[in-house]
């Protein structure tokens, strides 16, 4: 008897986001940082290409550059699932990604005006 | 990068982003931190189904574990136009470390909640950090009806570094929460500084 425990009543959750993806569960090409910058390169979808709902809604909420981490709670889609949607739509031009900018953590500064501003909360 | 030299968008690639860890025991007080201080959206970890730890669990026959889907906290707080600030609640077990990796990578540092009655259940977390050399400070949250220690006492019970903070804190209170926030943020300032006396360039 083939006992699978991915395929039990309970793994819905696991399989639905993962056909968006085709399956795969793990993105190509550079990683995607949490807090990487995701921009849309249109205005809107191209026709051309056979995009599913949750594209368009990437490409539509991307016109303003928005961190993964935002784009996967407001999708409500693991961050797994969304990452293997952006690679695919960077392979295709959709988007740009950019990395965080990290290098200024080390700036006392910057920090600083972190804690005011904090404080002012 | 084929487009970077063309990008037009080169100087409003979006605001920096900080990224805080809040860590700790299950039921310390995290999800309550996060959303005192901040805008809380869940967010959805759903990692490989190849994790050994999912497989242990699975053939563990544990009902509720059949998927790999992690819930963090995830809040933000936008301190300004070009800065803001991300806070990531997440599990404290060890089996959740898979996680930590990512979000300890370039994070300005994390709040440890630790609850009292369960001081154990920070050990994880306060030995992650260490090891990560990733600044913390220790929150206390005072739950109703905990025994209140001082903030030595915590110290000496979790061994830590002379440095590291300890604060009481309720995290129902924005600013109590706000405090904890700053007190990080202070902290890192300070091992910046060291570093600079230690190291000058």
């Amino acid at each position: 008897m083939r006992d699978d425990p991915w395929l039990d009543r309970n793994s819905g959750p696991v399989v639905r986001p993962y056909a968006l993806t085709g399956g795969r569960t793990r993105p190509t090409g550079e990683t995607i940082d949490l807090l990487a910058t995701v921009t849309s390169t249109a205005a809107a979808a191209p026709e051309e290409l056979p995009l599913e709902p949750e594209h368009v809604e990437v490409i539509r909420r991307c016109r303003q550059p928005t961190p993964v981490a935002d784009l996967a709670s407001d999708l409500n889609l693991p961050l797994g699932v969304v990452r293997i949607l952006l690679s695919d739509m960077r392979e295709h031009g959709l988007i740009t990604i950019r990395p965080p900018m990290r290098t200024r953590l080390t700036d006392p500064q910057l920090l600083k005006d972190v804690a005011d501003a904090l404080r002012r909360l | 990068m084929p487009f970077a030299d063309s990008d037009p968008d080169a100087s409003t690639a979006g605001p920096v982003s900080i990224k805080i860890l809040i860590a700790g025991g299950f039921g310390a007080g995290k999800t309550t931190l996060v959303s005192s201080v901040s805008e809380i959206r869940p967010l959805r970890t759903e990692e490989a189904l190849s994790e050994p730890s999912v497989l242990v669990d699975a053939l563990e026959g544990v009902e509720d574990k059949t998927t790999t889907t992690v819930a963090m906290d995830f809040g933000r707080i936008t301190v300004r136009d070009d800065l803001v600030v991300y806070l990531f609640g997440t599990p404290g077990q060890h089996r959740f470390w898979f996680m930590w990796d990512e979000l300890a990578l370039g994070a300005l540092g994390a709040v440890v909640m630790a609850d009292t009655r369960r001081l154990a259940d920070s050990f994880p977390s306060v030995d992650y950090f260490e090891r990560r050399s990733l600044p913390f400070v220790v929150a206390v949250n005072c739950f109703a009806g905990a025994k209140r220690y001082r903030p030595d006492t915590v110290r000496t019970a979790l061994d830590l570094n002379p440095g590291v903070p300890v604060v009481l804190c309720d995290a129902r209170q924005r600013t109590s929460s706000r405090d904890v926030l700053v007190t990080l943020v202070e902290y890192a300032i300070s091992l910046i500084s060291d570093s600079e006396v230690l190291s000058p360039s």
